[in-house]
């Protein structure tokens, strides 16, 4: 799942290079802590949350394949 | 972009190695000759290999490939991807074992995945393209899930004379819903609230 949000979260940003991901395993679910730029926040966010939400969903689709649940939490 | 070096007894052989590798042929590449090789004479000069960097040039279609690939394998999801050239919009189709995952609750997941490989493609593009993703025929199947919707419900409006909100739904499915009442003699449609909770509301004409 780290992966996962690191690489979309790589191509959303001007600078890669400051994306930081941290995974917590659980048994049954994952934490994903995902860290970007300050300037790149409103790039993993966007208006209204709405990209978030996007990141979230697709989170979640790969935690229903993988039989887990996945919680991404943006850190600033 | 995506490119590789390769190497060879001459230039030519050297870029067809390369494309063999890349899996495109020599119209969608750009070949930069890095050294053009030499024979060597009478064993006096040893001969050199030539060395080439291929890279594929980008076209919507390579960076939409690109993304959606990658993200795929990341998400651990088997499917196969087709991409079509519509003129004014592009579209990338899923099929596949794990489209269900793929399309989502009421087409959620195709639609975060939709506007994400939007963003990222027109980031790395200079031209700007518009991408439509699609699962198997969802976009069709769902406009007529839609449309049966809105007639099933103005039906009630008129009957029972009360307005109906619908659930909220995203711009390209509330546009059905007004397109297949616009006609109606008894009812008429308004968006209300804002997004991304903005829902079709039918009301009865009075």
């Amino acid at each position: 799942m780290r992966e996962l949000i690191e690489f979309l979260a790589k191509s959303l940003v001007d600078d890669p290079d400051a994306v930081e991901v941290n995974q917590i395993e659980g048994e049954k679910s994952v934490i994903v802590e995902l860290k970007v730029a300050s300037e790149d926040m409103g790039k993993v966010i966007g208006k209204q949350g709405k990209i978030a939400k996007a990141i979230r969903t697709i989170a979640k689709a790969a935690g229903a394949k993988a039989g887990k649940k996945v919680i991404v939490e943006i850190i600033s | 972009m995506k490119w590789i070096e390769a190497e060879g007894n001459t230039v030519d052989e050297a870029v067809s190695l390369a494309l063999q590798k890349l899996g495109v042929d020599r119209s969608r590449v750009d070949v930069e000759v890095l050294d053009p090789g030499s024979r060597g004479f009478l064993g006096i000069l040893r001969s050199r290999q030539a060395r080439v960097r291929v890279s594929v040039r980008e076209t919507p279609e390579t960076v939409i490939r690109e993304f959606l690939e990658t993200l795929l394998k990341e998400m651990g999801m088997e499917a196969d991807l087709e991409i079509t050239s519509h003129g004014e919009y592009w579209s990338a189709a899923f099929s596949g074992p794990d489209v269900r995952f793929l399309i989502g609750r009421r087409g959620d997941t195709l639609n975060a995945l939709q506007l994400l490989v939007n963003l990222v493609v027109n980031k790395k593009l200079t031209e700007k393209v518009r991408i439509i993703l699609d699962a198997e025929g969802y976009r069709q199947r769902r406009e007529e899930t839609l449309r049966r919707l809105a007639r099933r419900l103005s039906e009630k409006v008129r009957k029972t004379k009360k307005d109906i909100a619908l659930e909220p739904m995203t711009p390209q499915e509330r546009r059905v819903i007004h397109m297949e009442l616009q006609e109606d003699p008894w009812v008429y449609t308004v968006s209300k609230g804002e997004e991304p909770h903005r829902k079709v509301v039918i009301c009865l004409k009075r």
